[in-house]
């Protein structure tokens, strides 16, 4: 058992609110949203406080100081998973990297030849697997919808594991890209994302990985992957909202059609039309997140300086002790892998007869946040024939006792409701 | 606790045994609602007797998935409409509508209301009033179906 220090909870301000009739707050819901530690908060604040002007405008101290505050948030979110500068497109958040990629492909169309490789259309597919989160379903089915191409996608086992007993059918010669998570929000499932990667390679396709749900809980290092294009979000990592990553290799940026367009992605524009400056910036229309980057660059270095393999090891823990918490209560079944191989830390488990919602009302009438509903990710619910799950997740600043606190509640609720 | 506030016993009743639950012929309008936040599902059906204004409602029935609250919701729904006139059972809808968006402050009126006073409780949670009006606004749209009004 490897666990971080407990005194780096006294980091996050509102850990230490007191909730539903002044019960301690225990928060096991951050994969939704993370807390933030007062060394984020206070990145964001000097920045307002001392900096504050817009980035790669004007030429006035404060605008090259703004500038500068930015684009080393830039540098090092790009040291923190392995990639470079040049390769990070700020977004408001992993779905908008999503959609940004998923919309250059629709309008590669009408981007002349050196979109070409991007175009899709009648007779190609889209693959993605029934474990995605909606943000990675719905914009691949609405690209489809847009171009006439068909999706298509890996099915799950009992055990909440992808199906890749047809991994050479389903990602075929007409596959122009693979959309996948590289770690199931719902489930905790790490796929095999190098397998599938390595057969998307081999008929030239594309791979865009889900890392919403990786970045903050695991050492990632983008070269490893074999992925052409990976996002994440800010609020999950420990840093503000409002602000997400889309990395993608060099090569394919340069060659992207840009999605939003507007100031301070352009090059040249005149009445008859404009050209576009080369990425990361061709990507980032309008005047940019620039605190929340900031913020979410004191985020990484808050996480590097724990050490991202201590923050795997730490959660892998917790997990391996909620699995056995909660699987010993009668009545209680894990929905998503047993073991922690392979596995993250996002927890969901149904009750025997009492509805999700139900179990959550219990559980946060006695402080414990968790989510309850489907997730965001509702095909998952449909595949196992339940219609929600209530789902604990962890992260670096929850402990022992926060499971603890769970597994009781739930029997709590069992107890409440006359199940147990 | 506030549990016991809010899980009054005439809805874990209602709960664990369902009145007017499952699909009946005949029916003139249809409606399906679903919760996008956590899932729930309702499918419900109305009969009415007469047309226009002066229509009552002969039956009610439903399929439904979901939590205790709007599980029990639907059936004491049930209870409450079938057999008023349209214009009566609407007027106990809007009634209810008042008393979930009152974020607990709400007086219930009992004459009105009956049994569905006993969701007093859950309009002081915002995330559980959706649960508590599932069943309702299908019933509303359904009605609004089978009097021919919906676009």
């Amino acid at each position: 058992m490897s666990l971080l220090p407990e005194e780096l909870k006294k980091d996050f301000p509102l850990l230490s609110r007191t909730v539903r009739g002044g019960r301690d707050l225990v928060y096991l819901d951050s994969g939704a949203t993370s807390q933030k530690p007062v060394q984020v908060l206070d990145a964001e604040r000097e920045f307002y406080e001392r900096h504050n002007a817009a980035p790669h405008r004007g030429a006035h101290l404060l605008a090259e100081e703004a500038t500068e505050a930015y684009e080393s948030a830039r540098t090092r979110i790009a040291t923190f998973i392995g990639g470079v500068p040049g390769e990070i497109v700020f977004t408001k958040n992993a779905t908008e990297g999503i959609n940004l990629v998923a919309y250059a492909l629709s309008n590669a169309a009408t981007f002349g030849a050196e979109a070409e490789r991007f175009k899709v259309g009648p007779g190609d597919e889209i693959v993605v697997t029934e474990m995605e989160h909606h943000a990675n379903l719905v914009p691949w089915q609405q690209l489809c919808q847009r171009t006439g191409a068909t999706l298509r996608w890996f099915g799950l086992t009992d055990e909440g594991r992808l199906d890749l007993d047809e991994l050479d059918t389903i990602i075929n010669e007409r596959t122009r890209l693979v959309a996948l998570t590289h770690q199931s929000n719902v489930l905790g499932t790490v796929p095999p994302v190098q397998r599938i990667a390595a057969r998307a390679r081999e008929v030239g396709a594309l791979v865009l990985l889900d890392a919403a749900q990786s970045v903050p809980h695991q050492p990632v290092d983008v070269r490893e992957l074999g992925a052409d294009f990976l996002v994440f979000s800010g609020h999950k990592m420990l840093g503000p909202t409002g602000i997400g990553v889309l990395w993608g290799r060099r090569e394919l940026l340069e060659a992207m059609p840009p999605f939003i367009t507007g100031g301070s992605m352009i090059e040249v524009v005149r009445m008859e039309g404009s050209t576009f400056m080369p990425p990361p910036q061709r990507f980032e229309a309008g005047v940019p997140m620039t605190a929340q980057a900031i913020g979410l660059g004191a985020a990484c270095d808050y996480l590097s300086e724990l050490g991202m393999d201590r923050v795997a090891a730490h959660e892998e823990a917790l997990t391996a002790y909620s699995l056995e918490r909660l699987g010993e209560i009668p009545g209680v079944r894990i929905i998503g892998p047993r073991s922690t191989e392979a596995r993250g830390g996002a927890v969901s488990f149904t009750v025997d007869d009492i509805h999700p919602h139900d179990v959550g009302q219990v559980l946060d009438e006695l402080g414990v946040a968790i989510r309850v509903g489907h997730h965001c990710a509702w095909p998952i619910c449909r595949r196992f024939g339940i219609p929600a799950t209530t789902r604990a997740t962890f992260y670096v600043y929850n402990d022992l006792a926060d499971v603890d606190a769970l597994a009781e509640g739930v029997r709590k609720a069992q107890k409440f409701f006359g199940t147990a | 606790m506030q549990l016991e506030a809010m899980y009054q016993e005439v809805i874990l009743d209602h709960y664990r045994n369902p009145h007017n639950k499952g699909l009946r012929e005949p029916y003139e309008g249809e409606a399906h609602h679903v919760n996008p936040t956590c899932g729930d599902e309702v499918t419900l059906r109305v009969h009415l007797d007469g047309a226009g204004q002066d229509a009552t409602v002969a039956d009610v029935s439903y399929d439904a998935m979901g939590c205790s609250i709007s599980q029990a919701s639907a059936s004491v729904m049930t209870e409450l409409i079938i057999g008023k006139p349209v214009k009566e059972a609407m007027a106990i809808g809007d009634e209810f509508l008042a008393l979930m968006q009152s974020r607990g402050e709400g007086e219930p009126n009992e004459d009105v209301l009956e049994d569905a006073v006993a969701f007093t409780g859950v309009s002081k949670y915002p995330a559980r009033i959706k649960c508590a009006l599932l069943a309702w606004m299908a019933w509303k749209d359904a009605t609004a179906r089978a009097l021919g009004e919906a676009s």
